[in-house]
């Protein structure tokens, strides 16, 4: 079943259905302004509610209650006038916020007045010896199948690495009767140092009973090994083994299957395309689109919320979605802001939301040996390159992420730099002694999602060849 | 302080950077300036096809000192460049179409040019197996092939710089002024002073050019290109269409660029194209219909280069007609790749020598302002 789009012309186009996009697209289109939501995915909900409208799971306990707060977004979403299409894969997007969308196969084109991208997170990629063996996958994926099939793993499982998502997603298998044999968690010592002085904030966050009394429910019935400062997955064409060193101490252990996950960074690969300004985040060690208060970003009327604008929980993204759908708004239909919650209160909403996320991402800022990977092991999974190929290209004059492509092609795979990007730039900063912001990223380009060349050549075609072809 | 060379060469596009390296190896020290990186605009992200094949006359001897080159590209640079010579193959979709190519082998071979070759249907399908079954014909070019742009204005770059040449990446060339017989440029806090002065500024150059009191009829472009995911090997040489704007090439590691000068709008001063995905959309089409083996192909990524064009479609190449010293490479109309190599040579000759064998006298900047040196 495919839907196109009803119109040619929004007044917003929100893309992406997580908990920033539900937001913005329910006041948006609650305040009267012609609405269109674009998600991806089956259902509404993103990544922190997949599945929220058709997850099997009934037991709200298993999933825990800050999941099904989602519910509540996509019904005052379906309650709202708002177009939503699911199974829509926004391939482009640029300054002119001309869209393109691939719906079941068909692609069409749109235009909005204003774009409010949620796009989201991504996994940081977790370069180590061995992460491209079939055995490795990230967290996230092995979310994914938990929350849309209930599915959970049942062979040896280790889980390695660091972050609130990591005890949350040990917690969720673990009520679903999954198996872990043992969580190997990479935080660096110095990090709970770095990180006192924003204790107090945290405390005082409602993610901080929640996240303790996971820890604990987790580290009762798995043994947690802390502290580990190296990590090699090892076998013959599929995961036999992990090994570790931890206080010193080398340990190899047989595995089925090693999760790996060290927290979220934001995608921009759509909004990179669209030309939108990135700076590099020096705490939490990615790109973030430069911002103003209500979102804006350096295109005009593009603006972006959730954790696509800096990563900030799905709290923040819900308030952030709310503040960059005001805005829209605000300069659309002045009138009807009127009815809206104030700036100020949202603004108020937002500093609570994002109170201790100074103290997460200091405590949970990945240790350089797990970003910056050596020697042999592979940078870049779609041409398989490794770290010592960047670095050797580095010695003979690539200067930066886009030179390197004509040395070496990473990038250029269908994965657009999104297993690859943020290594590459930080392993040849590293390299040539300069800041990451100096280094650059990777110029991104459309489609920011591949496309099939037949579904291409059935787009229908400008006005100019649709009269060449009537006259001919 | 002033640095003083023997040469100031702005853009480090493939013609900027061959110009500095044959100047280098003709013992000359120059200085090249570039305002963001070697590749950055049309010579780092062009089809890389390095095509005699449809050229206009004025610039086929260019074209074909250039392929000498070509053949010989690893003992220039120490780098393959990815060079690969399966030829070019012009495709007639219809016999109105093959007759005009009848016409122009003939007149080529008149004029003493024997590298464009017409072709039946049956050595059009040895040539291309997977074209369609109506095609009657074509041209193929068989020296011809294609490289990759990247690499080979970096490799350009690198062996340049290895040679004694002066590389300034990322700051502009400004103030660009002329006085007791030197050229000099700001480059940020640096000034550079040298009796000759090349502008191969690409689509930059059009500005300087005018600057200097020498303005020509040139607009700035972004033809598009896309690229697909690999697809099993099908095809060899590169292929274009005579009627129809397509170009189409298939890579070692087999994926595809699909080409042909659809262009996408560029934002030159925010270095930023616009592409025009309806255009793609019949460059997709026009696969779709020639090579069925590509229909489940996904494009992956799609892009284009800022370069400039001239009205007349050929390049501005020689001596200013006003200045002494002052050079102008620019203006390749979207087919200047090829002729870098060639063209570096040819201008190093005119600068050291004061003259060149290969003929390119109808490229001049002259032809729209009548010398007055």
């Amino acid at each position: 079943m495919s839907v196109a789009p009803k119109r040619d012309d929004y007044d917003v186009v929100v893309i992406g259905a997580g908990p920033a996009g539900l937001a913005a697209a329910a006041t948006s289109a609650g305040a009267g302004l012609t609405t269109l939501m674009l998600d991806e995915n089956i259902g509404p909900g993103g990544q922190v509610f997949r599945a929220i409208s058709s997850t099997p799971v009934t037991d709200r306990n298993q999933l825990g209650a800050d999941y099904w707060v989602g519910s509540d977004l996509v019904q005052a979403l379906r309650a709202s006038n708002a177009e939503v299409i699911q199974r829509a894969t926004v391939w482009s997007l640029d300054r002119n916020l001309d869209i393109a969308v691939s719906i079941g196969g068909a692609s069409a084109f749109v235009r909005a007045k204003r774009v409010i991208l949620a796009t989201g997170a991504l996994e940081r990629p977790f370069p180590i010896p061995g992460w491209t063996l079939p055995g490795v996958m990230t967290a996230g994926a092995a979310q994914t199948m938990l929350k849309s099939s209930a599915l959970v793993p049942d062979g040896r499982t280790v889980i390695a690495g660091q972050g609130p998502l990591l005890w949350l997603l040990a917690a969720q298998i673990l009520r679903l009767g999954g198996r872990i044999d043992r969580i190997l968690d990479t935080t660096e010592r110095g990090n709970y140092v770095a990180a006192l002085p924003h204790a107090f904030a945290f405390l005082t966050s409602p993610y901080f009973a929640k996240g303790l009394s996971m820890m604990r429910e987790v580290k009762a019935k798995v043994q947690v090994v802390s502290g580990v400062t190296e990590l090699a997955a090892a076998g013959d064409g599929q995961l036999a083994s992990v090994s570790y060193v931890a206080g010193g101490k080398r340990e190899t252990i047989p595995a089925d299957l090693l999760l790996l996950h060290q927290g979220v960074v934001p995608n921009v690969n759509l909004a990179m395309a669209a030309g939108v300004e990135h700076r590099w985040d020096d705490l939490q060690l990615c790109w973030s689109p430069v911002l103003d208060v209500s979102g804006n970003s350096s295109v005009a009327g593009i603006a972006i919320a959730g954790d696509g604008a800096g990563i900030g929980g799905a709290n923040a993204a819900v308030v952030r979605g709310r503040i960059a759908a005001r805005a829209a708004v605000e300069s659309l239909a002045p009138a009807a802001a009127a009815k809206l919650p104030a700036m100020a209160a949202l603004r108020s909403d937002l500093a609570k939301a994002e109170r201790g996320r100074v103290f997460l991402d200091t405590l949970f800022r990945p240790a350089p040996q797990f970003r910056i990977p050596k020697g042999d092991t592979i940078v870049c999974r779609c041409e398989e390159v490794t770290a010592k190929d960047v670095l050797d290209s580095v010695a003979i004059g690539a200067t930066g992420p886009n030179q390197l492509k004509a040395y070496r092609r990473t990038g250029m795979g269908p994965c657009q730099g999104r297993l690859c990007g943020l290594t590459v730039t930080e392993l040849m900063a590293q390299a040539r002694g300069k800041t990451p912001q100096e280094i650059g990223y990777y110029r991104l380009r459309a489609p920011v999602k591949p496309i099939t060349l037949a579904e291409l050549a059935a787009v229908p075609k400008s006005e100019a060849d649709v009269k060449a072809v009537v006259r001919g | 302080m002033t640095t003083n060379v023997d040469a100031i060469v702005i853009g480090g596009g493939i013609h900027g950077c061959s110009t500095t390296l044959h100047l280098c190896l003709a013992g000359l020290k120059p200085v090249l300036i570039e305002k963001d990186y070697a590749g950055r605009h049309a010579s780092g992200v062009n089809a890389g096809g390095v095509r005699q094949l449809a050229r206009h006359i004025p610039e086929i001897p260019l074209s074909i000192r250039s392929m000498g080159i070509w053949e010989r590209i690893n003992d220039l640079l120490d780098d393959d460049c990815s060079f690969e010579s399966y030829g070019q193959v012009l495709v007639a979709e219809n016999e109105e179409e093959l007759a005009v190519c009848r016409a122009r082998v003939a007149e080529l071979n008149a004029l003493g040019f024997t590298h464009e070759e017409l072709i039946d249907a049956a050595e059009l399908r040895r040539l291309v197996p997977a074209v369609a079954e109506t095609c009657p014909g074509g041209v193929v070019s068989r020296r011809d092939g294609a490289a990759n742009p990247a690499q080979t204005t970096t490799a350009f770059r690198r062996k340049a710089e290895q040679l004694g040449a002066t590389v300034r990446e990322g700051v502009a060339a400004n103030n660009i002024r002329y006085g007791d017989g030197l050229w000099s440029v700001d480059v940020g806090t640096e000034t550079f002073a040298a009796p000759v002065l090349v502008n191969a500024a690409g689509a930059w150059a059009g500005r300087i050019a005018a600057d200097l009191g020498e303005p020509v009829p040139v607009e700035t472009v972004a033809p598009m290109l896309m690229i697909t995911s690999r697809v099993p090997h099908f095809i060899d040489p590169v292929v274009i269409l005579r009627g129809r704007k397509l170009s189409f090439k298939q890579f070692k590691n087999g994926t595809v660029l699909i080409g042909g000068g659809h262009l996408a709008t560029p934002y030159q001063d925010r270095n930023e194209t616009v592409l025009d995905w309806k255009s793609l959309a019949t460059s997709a089409q026009t696969v779709f219909e020639l090579f069925p083996v590509m229909r489940s192909a996904t494009i992956v990524r799609a892009w284009a280069g800022i370069e400039a064009k001239m009205k007349d479609d050929i390049p501005v190449f020689g001596p200013s007609s006003r200045h002494r010293g002052l050079y102008h490479q620019f203006g390749f109309s979207l087919h200047g790749f090829q002729l870098g190599p060639g063209a570096g040579a040819v201008m190093a000759e005119l600068i050291v020598n004061g003259g060149t064998q290969t003929r390119i006298g109808d490229l001049g900047i002259d032809r729209f302002h009548p010398s007055t040196l």
